[in-house]
């Protein structure tokens, strides 16, 4: 008989909890299976009536598939694990110290970072006539031409892994951060060193084996994301062949409309290689844990790890430095004149690239600000009023809850983006606004609902408690003292996703049919064989939206409150 | 200890009380059966160690019990039967061990938070906040940040804030505790002082003896495991007809 009378007037949140799933999950569910049924032959409009197993045979008749899979994996493991490796190492032998604290600042903004900008600020550093060469030639390499070796695109798509592994190393670092707080690694690591292992062997074996579980699903998402990334792979990756989902998406595109069926049959390709990719990690879980507690049973404390601890934060200082000059090197060149190999600098800098493209990219801009803030903002709604829910009702959200807000993030959007674009042309809907920001919304209210369910969980509860035996009503308790109080967890959230729906480049191009233009798809369109300083223009401005997000949502509540009063008009108690 | 008699219920009564955790297994007795009385301006302690449900048992009375948490039995506030309302509408006040000050609002907007939607007119309510804050001794504070007060000053602020939500009765839920000797005997006079003026009846629950003497009213002693084995004012002092305070039933 407790806790009833206390919903009244809130019923409605009761329903949000549902909805925001459908909302999510209906249509990587209906994606699927329309893309399921013509990989097997069934679609009606393009004169598919019947199953058959051709698109399969097909698609696995196709010259370079092979190579493409063998890419797919090579890229999206090898990426994921080196990434993993790199967090390992650098908080094992930087636990809690200064180091690692800088690295976590600034790592920070390079999370909203999108992934193309940081794609193409890479390719405009490392690709042969890139900064990088340009800095050290001709007085040190004697290369007055630029080289003649793939260092972008190259065939065994290192570059892109380099830039999976930059991308995604930010995103894992702060997942296991935030995670560590949660099995109180403080006290495990000074429990180990009392008992006399070294710093390093005891983190890996103390802490590790409890923060894992903690950060599996971020570990699948950037596994799944690595073995399924398009836009990125699009401006690193080889493109004879490409990758296996890059590949798709030129079945979907191909005029020939017979093509859409191998497309199909290759989108579940990709989805069984994401599976079967996570399935291979599991395993190795299963096996690295059987070995990891022969290790721990026997004893060894490990030494000081002195030169293990110095040298670990050398690869992701590297790795960071990168990122930045890579952003550094777009900003340069969309202001540039000409540049010729092999000056360090441009001779001559204009603003005539950004004049020139004004107009366009001005509007391009507006409608990726749009599509973000209108998605960010469903999304802020939808996650608060889950949580708000969530605590009216004392319910806790379980680890099947929390699998169900990853799907999204663990399904290949090429697996599904074609099937709901199906769907969305039946309803009439493709190419609207509201296909464009729901697409998103399948992104962005996942990382939304992750960024504020800690913190709003963590408010202290008494707050609340007290302002109700005010007399406060629930929804007073909520707008007056929760939402002031969580002001810059709740502006945080909505940056991250806005900066989630700046970076979307699948969803921008099936649900706006090919004519809904973002940043993310004109960077990206422009990439190949674009002129260096517009692609800078674009790419530069698709990095800069997501930042100016971020600044804002750090600012405004130091604004917004109201201002501290100084100390110095404390009267004496 | 009842000056005032209850059978015209005024003041809080406890009848039968219980609070059991919903499991699956069948519900689990977490405190109680609990009847009391607190007549008007009169203070009642329920001590116990911590743990044993102390804060259980306010938050049952003024509603903001966990839905883990089932309740059964009554409280009764001024006669009428307030078990199921909504805790904003049971006009039951509470002070806990933090102040827990809004830090976004300053001490006038924590009080005016306080004051009732009723109390209409910007300077009225002005008035209100003015008037109460003068009357601790802190006029002059409306526009501090509650962060540059004193611990002291917190503690009266937030007193202040219950007491202009109108309370009917006061819930003490260790209020004293956090602060150091010299303030806490001050702190503990002037929640007294302003619950017996006007006329709240008053709840303190508490793990500090000292609390219990200066409170001067019946003390009644919670088990670790929930249960009420009598109370220290067992006999000698009549109680109310039917809720002999801290009587295990």
């Amino acid at each position: 008989m407790s806790g009833g009378p206390r919903l009244a007037g809130g019923d409605f949140l009761r329903f949000v909890p549902a909805l925001t799933l459908v909302l999510f999950l209906a249509p990587v569910a209906a994606g699927l299976v329309g893309t399921w049924l013509p990989a097997f032959g069934y679609l009606p409009v393009l004169g598919g009536e019947r199953f058959t197993l051709a698109p399969w045979i097909h698609l696995l008749a196709q010259p370079g598939l092979g190579e493409s899979l063998r890419l797919t994996l090579l890229s999206g493991l090898l990426s994921t694990l080196v990434t993993f490796a790199l967090v390992v190492l650098l908080l094992a032998a930087c636990h809690g110290g200064r180091l690692l604290m800088a690295l976590h600042s600034a790592m920070a903004p390079l999370i909203a970072v999108p992934h193309a900008a940081v794609a193409l600020g890479l390719a405009f550093l490392i690709a042969p006539s890139g900064w990088l060469v340009r800095l050290v030639s001709p007085w040190a390499t004697g290369w007055n031409l630029p080289p003649d070796v793939a260092t972008v695109q190259d065939p065994n798509a290192l570059a892109l892994i380099l830039g999976l592994v930059v991308k995604e190393l930010p995103f894992l670092l702060l997942a296991t951060l935030a995670a560590l707080g949660q099995v109180r690694a403080d006290e495990r690591l000074a429990v180990a060193r009392s008992l006399g292992y070294g710093p390093v062997t005891a983190w890996v074996k103390a802490v590790l084996p409890a923060v894992y579980p903690q950060i599996r699903l971020p570990v699948y998402a950037v596994l799944a994301y690595a073995l399924s990334v398009v836009d990125m792979a699009l401006i690193l990756g080889p493109l004879t062949p490409p990758t296996l989902a890059v590949q798709v998406l030129r079945w979907f595109n191909d005029p020939d409309l017979s093509l859409r069926f191998t497309a199909a049959a290759g989108a579940s390709l990709q989805l069984l290689v994401v599976a079967g990719g996570i399935a291979l990690w599991r395993l190795g879980e299963i096996v690295a844990g059987r070995l990891g507690r022969g290790w721990i049973a026997g004893g060894a404390r490990g030494g000081n790890a002195r030169f293990l601890r110095a040298a670990a934060a050398g690869p992701v200082l590297l790795l960071v430095t990168l990122a930045v000059l890579g952003l550094v090197a777009l900003a340069l060149w969309s202001v540039t004149r000409r540049w010729r190999y092999p000056d360090a600098l441009p001779s001559a800098f204009a603003l005539e690239t950004w004049a020139r493209q004004a107009p366009e990219a001005g509007a391009v801009a507006g409608t990726t600000l749009a599509v973000g803030l209108i998605a960010a903002g469903i999304a802020l709604v939808l996650a608060l009023a889950c949580l708000e829910n969530e605590q009216r009702r004392g319910l806790t959200l379980g680890s099947r809850a929390l699998w169900l807000l990853y799907t999204p993030l663990l399904v290949p959007q090429v697996a599904f983006l074609f099937g709901a674009q199906v769907l969305a042309i039946q309803t009439r809907i493709d190419a609207t606004w509201l296909a464009v920001v729901w697409s998103h919304l399948l992104f962005v209210v996942p990382y939304v609902f992750l960024t504020l369910g800690d913190p709003y969980r963590a408010l202290d509860a008494r707050y609340a408690r007290a302002a109700l035996c005010l007399g406060a009503r629930p929804a007073r308790v909520f707008w007056q003292v929760k939402l002031p109080m969580l002001l810059q967890p709740v502006l945080l959230a909505a940056a991250v996703g806005f900066a989630v729906s700046v970076t979307q480049y699948l969803p921008t191009l099936f649900a706006g049919g090919g004519r809904f233009a973002t940043l993310t798809t004109e960077a990206v369109g422009l990439a190949t064989g674009g002129d260096r300083r517009v692609v800078a223009v674009y790419a530069f401005l698709q990095a800069l939206l997501p930042l100016v997000a971020f600044v804002g949502a750090l600012t405004l509540p130091h604004l917004l409150l109201r201002p501290r009063h100084p100390a110095l008009d404390r009267a004496p108690a | 200890m009842s000056v005032v008699d209850l059978s015209q219920g005024l003041g809080l009564a406890l009848r039968q009380l219980e609070i059991t955790l919903r499991q699956p297994r069948g519900p689990r007795r977490i405190l109680g059966p609990v009847s009391l009385a607190v007549p008007p301006s009169e203070v009642v302690t329920v001590m116990g160690p911590s743990g044993c449900g102390k804060s259980t048992l306010l938050a049952a009375i003024c509603g903001t019990l966990p839905p883990a948490l089932a309740v059964s039995g009554r409280v009764l506030l001024d006669g009428e039967d307030i078990t199921t309302r909504p805790p904003e509408a049971r006009h039951v006040g509470i002070l806990f061990q933090d102040d827990l000050l809004f830090p976004h609002l300053s001490v006038a907007g924590n009080l005016a938070f306080g004051l009732p939607a009723e109390v209409r007119g910007r300077r009225e309510r002005r008035q209100r906040v003015e008037a109460a804050l003068a009357e601790a001794d802190m006029a002059g504070f409306a526009e501090r940040d509650p962060a540059t007060l004193s611990g002291g000053q917190r503690a009266r602020v937030a007193l202040l804030r219950t007491l202009l939500s109108e309370p009917r009765a006061l819930l003490l839920d260790e209020p004293f505790a956090k602060l150091d000797v010299a303030l806490r005997a001050r702190f503990r006079a002037f929640v007294f002082d302003h619950a017996r003026a006007r006329g709240l009846p008053t709840l303190l629950v508490t793990h500090d003896p000292q609390d219990a003497v200066d409170a001067g009213g019946p003390c009644l002693q919670i088990d670790a495991d929930g249960s009420l084995p009598g109370s220290s004012l067992s006999g000698d002092r009549p109680a109310g007809r039917d809720n002999r305070p801290g009587g295990l039933s």
